[in-house]
């Protein structure tokens, strides 16, 4: 009791400078959140991804479809338990700022394959019903203010005119981590639309996502398909659901470690800033300590006395940047829109912030508790005089 | 240890600093007894040592050679942890500058060294009253130092020094920061706690007003004994 009031008095005795170290470190770890948060985003679909879910797609570009007969060829491969498939759209809804991903996908198969997109049984049925149909995620829906019945008109480009769909379902992520902001509609819609006035483009699909009987097989089963698919016109490459989405991060690496080592730096940074402040009280206190030591008080005691005041300067800071990252991370969000499908602060960017803050604390406070322990009684105590 | 033996024996006590290559004499074979229950003056120049000798009394400096038995033990020869808690069971001091916490009021601080005694709160409390009773101070008990006087900082800092009951009470120019009146104020404390507690009294002073009120005079000169 005597400490804790006699360390929360030290921490606010130059309350201007508690104040302001406070504030660095509340800007700090709060921005070491967001970073972090937006890190976790980039990643967000392959950590989502299923290990039961292969990726088939052209072993010379994802831009190259593949032909629509491959899907029995490889629903034959042993260890294959299910086929499905599904083309980029790439439709503007509006203007191009309204950016969102749009798939054409065989309903059925895929749907079933990915049970994360949980959807009420009446709009799968009328999803699944209408040709022209689509469903949308939550957080879309609520974003362009759709509901169930509207029209949706998007105009192609990779497909070019204007095509409509009639919003059928509306989907939601069996747990945070799942998208809620994509748009699904029918491969045979726009196929058949396509073979009209494209007839070379027509059933061809951009990828077959393939589910595994036993994940533990993936490698083999993706060896074995690609290798039915060896020395063809199209061949294949397969790959985890997971290589496939970090294929896409991979392209924008460079900018995540420049965000990673923005997010490092920031703390960094702190952390000197607060090793000066406590640098700079510890020895405005020497005389101080020296009494305490004079008195009987052992130098862990006194080292003691500058790591639990510099601990709890900066969890104060920390505490309070880390409550800060959440309503941040939400105002990013709403700004960014559907660019970053998924965005929380995780559990896991929280624990860093907490051992950010610990780190800070401690380390900012080593060197002065060092020297405090060492300094002579005698040396101390001249330094009042 | 008997009845006859001095609270504090010191024998052939050398202190020296190295600076670079330089060795600098401070003290120089000093042989000194202070009886329990008296009252000493060291006085002296600037930098004949008396500070120094005061603080290896204390136990807050080590010296090069020598013996110093305080209350029979040998503190030269304890590791800095039980000179730590051979300091806090034995010791009491008095500074110039009164050395309080700042963030600390009255109470507090003549609290701070029965933290490190096995007392209850309660027992504490009653400790801490009965010091501030008897250095006038029963009013002041919630006063942070910068709400006292340097002569009542002075005497939460006698207060602080002897709530623990020390062997020896260690006094390092306990008058200089004080006016004259002030300081006569904390000479006549001391001289209280010396007959009526019965403490023993080591202090350093450059004043032979406050040297006066001691029962013996030890002069240094360049670091040895003058008388």
């Amino acid at each position: 009791m005597f400490v804790t009031l006699l360390v929360l008095r030290n921490i606010f005795r130059h309350k201007l400078r508690a104040f302001l170290t406070a504030l660095g470190i509340v800007v700090a770890i709060a921005s070491f959140g967001l970073l972090r948060t937006v890190v976790d985003a980039w990643y967000a679909g392959a950590n989502a991804s299923s290990s039961a879910r292969l990726v088939t797609r052209s072993s010379v570009s994802l831009v190259f479809a593949l032909p629509l007969t491959y899907a029995q060829k490889i629903r034959q491969v042993s260890g294959v338990a299910g086929v499905s498939w599904a083309n980029w759209f790439g439709g503007v809804y509006v203007t191009e700022r309204n950016f969102f991903p749009q798939f054409a996908v065989d309903a059925p198969t895929y749907l079933a394959m990915y049970p994360e997109f949980t959807l009420p049984d009446a709009e799968r049925k009328a999803f699944y019903t209408d040709r022209q149909g689509a469903i949308v995620g939550r957080k879309l829906a609520d974003q362009y203010g759709w509901k169930v019945g509207d029209t949706i008109p998007l105009r192609g480009t990779i497909y070019p005119g204007t095509w409509n769909f009639n919003l059928r379902g509306i989907y939601q992520g069996a747990d945070k981590t799942v998208d809620e902001s994509t748009m699904f509609f029918h491969f045979d819609f726009l196929n058949e639309s396509v073979k009209k006035v494209y007839p070379r483009r027509g059933d061809q699909a951009g990828v077959f996502i393939v589910q595994l009987r036993d994940p533990g097989q993936a490698a083999v089963v993706s060896e074995a398909i690609d290798a039915t698919f060896a020395n063809s016109l199209a061949e294949t490459l397969t790959e985890t659901e997971k290589a496939f989405q970090l294929s896409f991060v991979a392209m924008t690496e460079a900018i995540l470690l420049a965000i990673q080592a923005v997010s490092f730096v920031v703390i960094v940074i702190i952390m000197a800033v607060m090793a000066n402040t406590m640098a700079m009280t510890a020895r405005e206190r020497y005389a101080e300590y020296a009494t305490m030591k004079a008195l009987g008080f052992p130098d862990t005691y006194v080292a003691g006395l500058i790591v639990a005041e510099s601990l709890g300067l900066a969890l104060a800071g920390g505490l309070v940047g880390i409550a800060l990252t959440f309503p941040l991370a939400q105002a990013f969000a709403d700004a960014m829109g559907t660019l970053f499908p998924i965005f929380f602060v995780s559990d896991e960017t929280v624990l860093l912030q907490v051992a950010a803050t610990l780190v800070v604390g401690l380390v900012a406070a080593a060197i002065p508790a060092w020297r405090a322990a060492r300094v002579r009684i005698v040396d101390g105590l001249r330094a009042v005089a | 240890m008997s009845g006859d033996e001095p609270l504090v024996a010191i024998r052939r006590l050398s202190k020296v600093y190295v600076r670079g290559d330089q060795v600098i004499p401070v003290l120089v074979d000093i042989n000194l007894d202070v009886a329990r229950g008296d009252y000493v003056a060291l006085m002296g120049p600037s930098g004949s040592g008396k500070s120094t000798l005061l603080n290896l009394v204390a136990g807050i400096d080590k010296p090069t050679s020598g013996e110093i038995r305080v209350a029979g033990v040998d503190i030269a020869r304890l590791s800095d942890a039980d000179l730590a808690a051979w300091r806090a069971a034995h010791v009491g001091f008095v500074f110039q500058f009164y050395n309080l916490m700042p963030v600390l009021d009255a109470f507090a601080n003549v609290e701070l060294p029965l933290l490190l005694t096995s007392l209850s709160r309660r027992e504490r409390r009653e400790r801490v009253e009965t010091a501030l009773a008897l250095v006038g101070l029963t009013d002041r008990i919630e006063h942070y130092p910068n709400e006292l006087s340097g002569g009542q900082q002075q005497r939460v800092a006698i207060a602080r020094a002897l709530v623990t009951d020390p062997t020896l009470i260690v006094a390092d120019e306990p008058t200089g920061d004080l006016d004259r009146t002030t300081g006569g104020e904390v000479l006549g404390l001391l001289d209280r706690l010396n007959r009526e507690l019965g403490k023993t009294i080591l202090m350093v002073t450059h004043d032979p007003k406050a040297a006066e009120k001691a029962h013996r005079l030890i002069h240094l000169e360049k670091g040895v004994l003058a008388d």
